[in-house]
Formats: C-alpha cells, structure tokens, sequence
C-alpha cells in the first residue's frame, strides 16, 4: 500500500515506447480544449443557417444538398441521377472499402513516403482533390437554375441560353464506352507488365475498373463541357 | 490541528478518499504512470505505453481523437437540445426559432451543434486521408480501414438526418435533392433504371421507406429525428468500438517495423 512512496523504479522500456501518460494522454487532453474552445468561439461569433419555415410549395433556387453531398448534385449536370446519387457514391464507397485488397504493395506501411508508392498515392489523392473541387463547384459556383457562377460574379436569373446538347448516336456511344474500358484494360498490359504480374487477375480487374471509371467520370464531364454532349448512351432505359 | 498527529490523519483521510476513487497512488512514478492507463476505465483504450512517433502530432493529425471528441461533444449538444426540441412539423420550425431567440444560451449550443456536425466531416475526411497517406491501412490492419469507411459513412448519414430537423426552407429541399436520387437508385427507385422489374411507384419504394411517404412531411420529419438521434448514433457506437478496439489488436499505432 506505500506505492506513492516508492522511488523511482527503473523499468526498461521496449524499443522506442514512451508511456502514455503524459505523453499522450496531455496532447489528447490539450486537443480536447482546443477544440472545444475554438468551436464555442466560432459559435459565439456565426449563427448557424437558419431560413424560413419549410413550404412544399415554395422551391429554393437553387436547392442545395449540404456542403459534402454538394459534390454529388454537382455530377447531376453529367449525369443522370442514378448514376450521380446512387451508383457513383456506391462505386466510390465499394473502392474505398475494398482499397486495402487491392493495394499489395507491401512498402509504406506505417509512415509517409511517397517515393514506395508512386501509383497508390497520385491515385487516392487525386480523387480526393477532384471530390473537393466539386464541392467548392456545387456549394459556391451555382447559382439559380444550377447557372453557373465564378466567384466574383452576381447571381442573376438573367444568364445566357446554355447551348443546346446532343447525344452520341447508340452504335458511336457503346463503341466509345466498350473502347475506352477495352483499351484502358489493355494499356498497362503492353506498357507496365510487371503491373499485371505483381496484382493478379482479379486485383487486376478491380483496380483498373476503379480507376476507369474514375477517369471516365471526368472524361463525360469534359464530353459535356467541351463538345456539348449530353448522353454517350441512350436507350430507353437507362442513359449515361 | 494542534495534534500532532493530525495533520497525518488528515493525510491518510484524503489518501483514503483518493484510494478509494483511483486505483492508484497520485505520486509521478513508472509505476503509476502505467496504472494511470490501465486502471481507468475510459484510458484504459489506450496502451499503458505507445512508441513514440505515434504521439507526434506530425504523424497522426490527432485527427481520429478529434473525431471522437467531437462525436461526444455533439452528443452532449445534441442531448441538451433534444430537452427543447419537437419532431413535429407543427413544432419544430418554432422550437429551432426559440433556440435561437429564446431560450438562454440556446444560439450558442444551437452553433455548437452545426459547427461541430461540420467539424466532424471534415475532421474524418482529413484522418482518411492521413491514414491513407501513411499508408496505415496495409494489413494487419485492413478491417479496421473497412471499419473507417463505414464510420465515414455514417458520419454523413448523422449530418445529413440532423439537416431536416430545424424544418426550413435549407433543409426541407436539401433533403428533397437526397430524397430525389435515392428515388433515382436502380431498380429500387421508382424514377430509377429497371424500376418496373421490381413493381416500384413512388408508393412503394427506397425513397418511400425512407420517408415514410411519398413526399416530405411529418413521418419523414420524424423518422430523420430517430435516426439522427438514436438509430445511427448506435450504430456508431458500435462501430466505433470496433475500430478502437481493432487499433489495440492490430498492434496499436501503425508505424516502421
């Protein structure tokens, strides 16, 4: 029962350990006020949104999703909404989920490098960046009508016709969606071998299907933006 | 205290008292310092002892902790403002509008509880990607990155449910946007692909049991309040204590072998 009165005992510590507490347990304690001082400071000097009462009759313009789904509703001008609502955020919650199967690199396991993994890293970051721009684009650069507006622009209902858009003929559409996957799944195979061998098939498959249709997003939105295409596919039901 | 042997008394009594609370001596001792860790219920999630570089700042982002603080700071915000909050449409715009006139300090936590909803989402997207970028999510510890993108999940699903709640105008058609693409989703929605394979009208449909009617009203209203304030902040909970626990047995802090 005299342990407050023991001397300092020597005990040998394992690698680099250090105990917990202090060491860690301060900075936990220290990050803890922090925020919660910062957020009763920002709280003191910001209200929170708050607009009218609902009215089902009374549509905003523009209604918009909040700020991390905003990215989202920005994919409703490319695409239709089961691609942009539904199966491009499952698509991307499946890539993460199954991101620790696919990544075999057994190198940068536990601290930052770059240098081990120059195809994992440009990858995830930049569909991190890319999901953030179209955050900033949804949340500040829509205006009424989902117009478009730079920052330093006025939201006015009084923006040009947008031109009108096309779709690609069906046979041009499925060749050019067939061919995009085909000759993406083909390319690494004549360029990088050593990718195909060190995955294995079924890594193989996923991957380059993630990455494809992560490419391809961008691509239908480039599609849209440049040449004014609405639809690379469509039937009668299902467009994309 | 003119006994002299009342100052000790006095000591033993406080010693007591202290024994009694902590399971061990308050004296800065190796000894202590561990037991510090593993005889308190709430620290003992943490290891008595780390390696070092997990405890720097440049290594974690002290991200994940963050998110954690701040799931129990908006469960605390969220359980005081529960005390004068209504989910009912004929309430609910009036309750939110007396938070923020009426009742005291009722802007302040009303504040808290948006801003640190916020916090959350981007304080759990920026520990993705820190785990991603140290490349902690390699094995052993790959179910735990599962467990991370379910908890990511989720984290948006709590903020998303909690947007309805003030019933304005924001909310009501943010959620109408959410509410139209999961009316969208294949199959399931009746505006989606494929709707008329499975039978799908706007009656009957993903979009509908969401809503718990075809267009936003009360039970929509209602069902975003239990979800928000039970439903998913249990699920959470479980899946957090999968996570923290995972963390332990994965072998704690990723870092060099």
């Amino acid at each position: 029962m005299e342990i407050s009165r023991q001397k300092i005992e020597s005990v040998e510590l394992e690698d680099d350990r250090v105990f917990t507490w202090p060491t860690l347990v301060v900075k936990e304690f220290l990050a803890a006020i922090f925020v919660t001082v910062g957020l009763l400071f920002y709280s003191y000097f910001v209200d929170a949104p708050l607009r009218e009462i609902s009215d089902p009759g009374q549509a905003e313009n523009p209604a918009k999703a909040p700020w991390y789904f905003a990215g989202l509703q920005e994919q409703l001008v490319y695409f239709d909404p089961w691609y942009a609502g539904v199966v491009l955020p499952s698509i991307i919650v499946l890539g993460l989920i199954l991101l620790p199967y696919l990544d075999n690199n057994p190198k940068g396991n536990g601290y930052f490098t770059f240098k081990e993994r120059k195809f994992a890293i440009p990858v995830f970051v930049s569909g991190y960046v890319f999901w953030y721009v179209l955050v900033y684009i949804g949340t500040a650069l829509r205006g009424p009508f989902w117009t478009f507006f730079w920052p330093w622009e006025k939201w006015t209902h009084d923006f040009p016709t947008p031109p009108p858009l096309h779709n690609l003929s069906l046979p041009w559409g499925i060749a050019l969606l067939v061919g995009f996957y085909g000759i993406g799944y083909a390319i690494p195979l004549f360029v990088k071998r050593d990718f195909f061998r060190n995955m294995g098939i079924i890594r193989y498959a996923l991957t380059l299907g993630l990455l494809l249709t992560m490419i391809g997003t961008v691509g239908k939105m480039i599609l849209r933006l440049a040449f004014n295409v609405k639809y690379i596919i469509e039937t009668s039901v299902i467009n994309i | 205290m003119k006994d002299p042997d009342s100052k000790k008394k006095f000591k033993d009594s406080v010693n007591e008292i202290w024994r009694s609370v902590f399971r061990h001596g308050y004296k800065d001792t190796p000894r202590n310092r561990i037991l510090q860790i593993i005889s308190n219920v709430w620290l003992h999630l943490h290891p008595a002892q780390v390696r070092e570089h997990g405890t720097k700042i440049r290594f974690t982002w002290c991200m994940g902790g963050i998110t954690f603080f701040i799931f129990l700071f908006e469960t605390i915000t969220g359980i005081l403002l529960m005390f004068y909050y209504t989910p009912d449409v004929n309430k609910a715009y009036a309750d939110t509008m007396d938070l923020m006139y009426v009742v005291p300090f009722g802007r302040l936590l009303r504040n808290c509880h948006r801003w640190g909803a916020h916090a959350m989402v981007i304080t759990v997207s920026i520990h993705m990607l820190r785990v991603f970028l140290t490349g902690s999510y390699k094995a052993p510890r790959r179910f735990n990155w599962v467990m991370g993108v379910f908890l990511l999940v989720i984290t948006f699903l709590l903020s998303f449910t909690g947007y309805l709640l003030p019933w304005d105008q924001l909310g009501y058609w943010a959620i109408t946007v959410g509410m139209n693409m999961a009316g969208a989703t294949p199959f399931l929605g009746h505006e989606g692909p494929f709707a008329q394979v499975l039978g799908m009208t706007a009656n009957n449909d993903v979009r509908f049991a969401l809503m718990g009617g075809s267009t936003i009203a009360a039970p929509a209203l209602l069902r975003a309040y239990v979800w928000h304030c039970i439903g998913i902040p249990l699920i959470a909970a479980a899946l957090m204590m999968v996570h923290f626990w995972r963390i332990r047995k994965d072998g704690g802090i990723s870092g060099r072998l």
